[in-house]
């Protein structure tokens, strides 16, 4: 086992704390050496918590040392500055909600928090969780730790960053389009977008509230499985919040795939696509068919109008739930001779280039005139994929699939081009349309650069994607790469020589 | 098809979006792209598929109706940009007769 303690997966940093080999002050204090080394390189936080972090850890040895730890005591977290937390600014990536105080947690956090958590840090995201890269981050971009003048991918790309580089051991992500899976593939890591309704959305900055789902990033598909377990579940304060009972994720963790039917689908193979990404996914599928697995050719011929049907509905939920920053409840407010004179100043000002486009496309795709022609036939063809999904699960338990057309690409390149940018989500938008757990999981690389393989399952059978996921990644070492930068940067402090106080 | 000036001077006055001549210009040519991206969908017909809005089974969720504590005034206006006797407060917006 690694002397690092950045290296730690949950279950060895839990192992460790509960016997008193670690206490959680040095598990964290190793931590922010890393924060302190890498952090102003890659910057994958917006806000360091590492005061508050500090108090967590200490009250965590307390509470192991009471016999009393969870699966989560203990552990360094990086949440998404997207997730409303009370003693942190939760800013959206936005000027327009600088310094604002949420007067409460969301459900996820709290959750976290009742468990024991150490809370390192709010991640960076793309301004309103709005893009692929983190480049519209009003707070600057992420670096990829795998290749610092590359992006993380995004929007969720500094929370996959900060696990890549040993700044937290797990980290909440939210997946409208693809923000947790695609960050989590560019930055060779695992990154899980639940089923709709498995997680409560309550506190979760809102984007597109029929896509919306909050998941976690692991180094391994255990982590996921142990994390997902804690924030799941019914929440009175989320309507779309599902009373399913929440499993035991990680008895799914069998590393048993014989007879399970995966699909393969024709319409995952697109122009554009990098033919070396292609190469290794293809290479990943034949492991999983040498581990037993029957791989069936499957149909989704509605593959092709994802995108566009996302980039009506996506943007019609934004522009109207975005509504609500108006300069008068909370953050950014330029004051001006009328009201509406307020509004026009506070908006203009507030918001980026690409949130002003999406919440002009939608109030254009939901204006008088334009209703039935966009927004109404978008929900129609969003009825097309879903059927396509419930005809294909009616043939095999998974469905595999590249997680990203390319791999990580380098700043600027896509920013001149909306659409190009758009592009890199194609393969991830089907599973929320459909509202379907979709997992990502390293499988190798490509121009030296992670590749990452995705499953997409039934709804609520989040247990079958841990299954298939953890079985290819035990069969492979992927998921032992570390990011040239982080493996070149030797830690200062090692648990023997640590401050022994806590334990 | 690219989007007028109107339709675009119309959509950020809906969206309450002040932005500068650059902004829009720019959001023409940018718009009008994605439109067309978008317009791929119009091949499909959709004639006899009902829409999804959202995709659980879930019909209305109900709750009983009975009082429940909720954040405290101060709470929330903490975070106002101004505020005057437990209120948020904002420029007139009636003219006064």
């Amino acid at each position: 086992m690694s002397d690092d303690l950045t290296r730690l997966t949950v279950a060895e940093a839990r192992n460790r704390l509960d016997r008193r080999e670690i206490s959680a002050v040095e598990l964290l204090e190793a931590h922010l050496e890393r924060i302190l080394q890498l952090e102003p390189r890659i910057h994958a936080f917006i806000t360091l918590t590492e005061d508050t972090a500090r108090a967590q850890a200490a009250d965590a040895d307390q509470r192991i040392a009471r016999g009393e730890a969870a699966p989560l005591t203990g552990i360094p977290v990086a949440l998404k500055d997207v997730l409303c937390t009370v003693d942190a600014p939760t800013t959206a990536g936005s000027r327009i909600l600088e310094g604002f105080r949420s007067p409460y947690d969301a459900t996820v956090v709290r959750k976290l928090r009742e468990q024991g958590a150490v809370f390192v840090g709010k991640a960076n995201t793309d301004e309103f969780a709005m893009g692929s890269s983190t480049e519209n981050s009003a707070y600057g971009p992420t670096r990829n730790p795998w290749d610092l003048e590359r992006v993380p991918g995004g929007s969720s790309g500094g929370s996959a960053a900060a696990v890549a580089a040993g700044l937290a051991i797990v980290s909440l992500g939210s997946d409208t389009g693809g923000s947790i899976r695609q960050p989590a593939g560019f930055c060779g890591i695992v990154g899980l977008k639940p089923t709709y309704g498995r997680v409560s959305r309550f506190g979760l900055v809102a984007f597109a509230s029929s896509l919306d789902q909050i998941g976690p990033f692991g180094r391994t598909v255990e982590d996921v499985a142990i994390t997902l377990e804690v924030i799941s579940g019914h929440d009175p304060n989320d309507s779309t919040s599902v009373d399913i009972p929440v499993p035991n994720y990680r008895a799914a963790l069998t590393g048993e795939i014989r007879g399970v039917r995966i699909g393969v689908a024709a319409e995952y193979q697109v122009p554009g696509m990098d033919p070396e990404v292609e190469r290794v996914v293809d290479h990943a599928i034949a492991e999983l068919e040498r581990l037993g697995a029957e791989i069936v050719p499957v149909s989704l011929p509605h593959t092709r109008y994802a995108l566009a049907t996302y980039y009506i509905i996506a943007p019609s939920e934004a522009s109207a739930n975005l509504a609500r920053y108006d300069g008068v409840k909370y953050g950014l407010s330029l004051p001006a001779g009328t009201l509406l004179e307020s509004y026009l100043q506070t908006r203009g000002r507030g918001f980026g280039p690409e949130v002003k486009r999406r919440i002009m496309l939608g109030t254009y795709a939901l204006s008088a005139g334009y209703y039935d022609a966009y927004y109404v036939k978008a929900q129609k063809v969003r009825t097309l994929i879903k059927r396509d999904f419930d005809e294909a699960f009616a043939q095999v338990d998974v469905i595999a699939a590249p997680t990203s057309p390319t791999v990580a690409f380098r700043f600027g390149e896509r920013t001149a081009d909306p659409i190009q940018m758009y592009l890199s989500d194609v393969f991830t938008i089907p599973a929320n349309m459909a509202g379907l757990p979709g997992i990502a999981v390293p499988c190798g690389f490509a121009h030296g650069l992670p590749v990452s393989l995705q499953f997409m399952g039934r709804p609520f059978d989040e247990a079958t994607l841990f299954r298939v996921a953890h079985a290819y990644e035990q069969a492979t070492t992927w998921h032992h790469a570390v990011p040239p930068l982080v493996a070149s940067s030797p830690m200062r402090t090692h648990p023997s020589e640590a401050g022994s106080d806590g334990s | 098809m690219r989007l007028s000036r109107d339709i675009v001077d119309h959509v950020a006055m809906l969206a309450r979006l002040g932005l500068t001549e650059e902004e829009r210009e720019r959001m023409r040519e940018q718009l009008s792209s994605i439109l067309e991206h978008v317009s791929l969908i119009q091949e499909l017909d959709t004639e006899r598929i009902p829409p999804t809005a959202q995709v659980i089974a879930l019909r209305n969720v109900w709750r009983p109706d009975e009082v429940r504590p909720s954040l405290p005034v101060e709470a929330v206006l903490a975070n106002a940009p101004d505020a005057e006797d437990g209120m948020f407060k904002v420029n007139a917006v009636l003219e006064q007769s």
